[in-house]
């Protein structure tokens, strides 16, 4: 089950030369495991697609490298093991569905007819006939990961396939995902959205400004249960929490107090704002939502001089 | 599910090259875009060759084409023994022109759609895919050529029934000759355009480009060269000059007012043939590395 599908190690890839250079991914080194869904959680920009095109040798890295199965990423045999959708779908506009599926199997070395079953498996079979450009985008993005599905590959790369889709678009889309990793297989899939990663993803790597912050489950990086206090006066409140919990383990919260520690000292806590004289009005245990991890670690890791990023609590989840 | 879409990795036989020239033949045929610029070649081809003089020949008047000329000689020209002058005559010029816009949508299209993106993640390396859709653009301009004869054969022997004149056809030799010759120089526009669609990432700058070129700037340099002796001998080594000079001599007597556009008798055949073979080779070979070392986006 840990086998790695595919890994990169410091792939890195910097555009431009001297001063006007950019680093797009910067050092990241992910692991995927066979049978995992595996997120690739980041904002827009944040170099998710030049990550995965360099996985799949669309571009040439600067630096580092990526294995897919064992072997160099790039190579005609690791490809031809991988399916992706990268970036939207590419089709041929004046072609049907069933023909741009019915091409992109040739070029995979497999018989014609297989398309007929993609299409069967993402909906999409009344709509074959039908050619490319009349198509609405939840179709295109559909059309694109039949696409992927075909010939079985030992890895699935979906880029982003919810973009654009309305509600229903992406609860269908995330059914897909979820009954393709029900039957063993290995996805991929980046995206920006953390409630669908959230949803079905075994493990995610979290990326922002190039750098892969994270990487570990979703269950793990959430963390534990939080304690969320209303007290007042706030300031008393926050050290008398700080006291307890220590300095690293208080946040402040608009008028509320969080506290990292383990719900069974919640009565602890409470007793102790009593006893200081402070008025409770609330005390709940909440837990963290990937919206609050992920937004807590690309906010300092776009802005380094907020805070430490590397050590500490996300050494503390690798 | 474990239907088709399972078929494991290890039963797909098969060569990564005839793959992608099954592939993009698929493609090809079914694009819309290639059969107008089939067909555009065809009917200009018929009224060039023959429509236009057939009429002139039938009224008995002159036209801006035939000045001055004997009708014997124009009906001569129409009549199925003259299938080898006639086959190849607009092919330097406007036949290379269809034929560079054909490369170049060919090869330009892919990187708007994003579709060379998604061929380029299915498995074969960049070289096959490039051989497979190079396989496939010849094989389409091969076909052309064919239709091209038999369409002259079609028309010849209509006009000379018509006319009731000799339906012999020309040596089998000649005709192989001309055949070949053709496909040559169509082949080479259209791996011109194949270039210029893969340099531009796109049809609209290279077919613009390239048409500038093929039917205005190489006539001008033409033109300089008569003044300058380094530009003449810079036009020498241009594609327009050595497939016109190669149809040219073929065809000869070259030089008169009647002849199409794009004839030229500036070199001799053989330096012309060479010429034209060399840029079939060098083209594509460039065309290759790029393919092979760009970031494709």
């Amino acid at each position: 089950m840990d086998e790695l599908v595919l890994q990169t190690k410091d792939l890195t890839k910097r555009y431009g030369t001297g001063d006007s250079a950019r680093l797009a991914v910067d050092r990241v080194s992910m692991t995927v495991r066979r049978g995992e869904v595996y997120g690739f959680l980041g904002p827009n920009g944040a170099g998710k697609t030049t990550t995965l095109r360099m996985v799949l040798g669309l571009i040439r890295p600067t630096a580092g490298s990526a294995t897919v199965l064992g072997r160099p990423a790039g190579e005609p045999e690791t490809t031809a093991r991988i399916g992706a959708l990268i970036e939207g779908p590419g089709f041929y506009p004046y072609l049907s569905g069933r023909d741009n599926l019915r091409t992109m199997a040739r070029y995979r070395g497999l018989p014609d007819d297989i398309a007929d079953a993609a299409l069967e498996r993402v909906d999409l079979a009344g709509r074959g006939r039908d050619r490319f450009k009349s198509y609405s985008l939840g179709m295109k993005q559909r059309l694109g990961v039949a696409a992927a599905l075909m010939g079985d590959p030992d890895v699935i790369v979906l880029d982003e396939p919810t973009n654009g889709l309305d509600p229903a678009g992406m609860a269908d889309m995330r059914a897909l995902i979820v009954d393709l990793a029900r039957g063993g297989q290995t996805v991929l899939l980046s995206s920006h959205l953390l409630a669908e990663v959230e949803e079905i993803c075994d493990r995610v790597g979290v990326i922002a400004g190039g750098r892969l912050l994270v990487e570990s489950t979703v269950s793990a990086l959430r963390g534990g249960r939080r304690l969320r206090l209303v007290a007042t006066p706030i300031d008393q409140a926050l050290a008398v929490a700080m006291r307890i919990a220590g300095d690293e383990a208080v946040q402040l919260d608009r008028d509320a107090v969080l506290l990292d520690v383990p719900a069974e000292r919640m009565p602890h806590v409470v007793r102790s704002l009593v006893t200081e004289g402070l008025d409770v009005h609330e005390a709940t245990i909440s837990e963290r939502t990937l919206e609050d991890v992920f937004f807590e670690m690309t906010d300092t890791g776009l802005h380094p001089q907020t805070g430490d990023l590397e050590p500490t609590s996300l050494e503390a989840v690798r | 599910m474990s239907t088709v879409l399972d078929k494991p990795a290890a039963d797909r036989g098969g060569n990564p090259v005839l793959d992608s020239t099954r592939a993009e033949i698929l493609r090809l045929r079914k694009w819309p875009a290639v059969w107008v610029t089939i067909g555009a070649w065809l009917s200009m081809n018929a009224m060039f060759g023959y429509i236009f003089d057939y009429v002139t020949y039938t009224s008995g008047t002159s036209s801006f084409s035939n000045e001055g000329e004997p009708r014997a000689a124009i009906l001569a020209r129409l009549l199925p023994s003259s299938i080898p002058d006639l086959l190849a005559q607009g092919m330097p010029m406007f036949g290379g022109a269809i034929m560079m816009v054909l490369g170049a949508i060919i090869a330009g299209n892919g990187y708007g759609w994003g579709t060379w993106k998604t061929v380029l993640t299915q498995g074969p390396s960049r070289t096959s895919t490039l051989l497979g859709s190079l396989s496939a653009m010849t094989a389409l301009v091969a076909g052309l050529v064919t239709v091209t004869l038999l369409s002259d054969y079609a028309m010849s022997l209509a006009v000379a029934i018509a006319q009731s004149q000799s339906t012999a056809l020309p040596a089998f030799g000649d005709t192989a000759q001309a055949v070949g010759v053709a496909f040559l120089v169509m082949e080479m526009w259209a791996l011109a355009g194949y270039l210029l669609g893969t340099v531009a990432r796109g049809p609209a700058l290279s077919v613009g480009l390239g048409l500038v070129w093929a039917l205005v700037i190489e006539n001008l340099l033409r033109g300089v060269g008569t003044s300058l002796s380094w530009v003449e001998s810079f036009t020498h080594v241009l594609p327009g000059t050595a497939s016109g000079s190669l149809v040219g001599q073929m065809i000869g007597n070259v030089g008169g007012p009647n002849d199409t556009p794009g004839l030229l008798d500036t070199l001799s055949f053989q330096r012309g043939l060479w010429t034209t073979v060399a840029y079939a080779v060098l083209l594509p070979l460039l065309t290759w590395w790029l393919v092979r070392r760009r970031d494709v986006t």
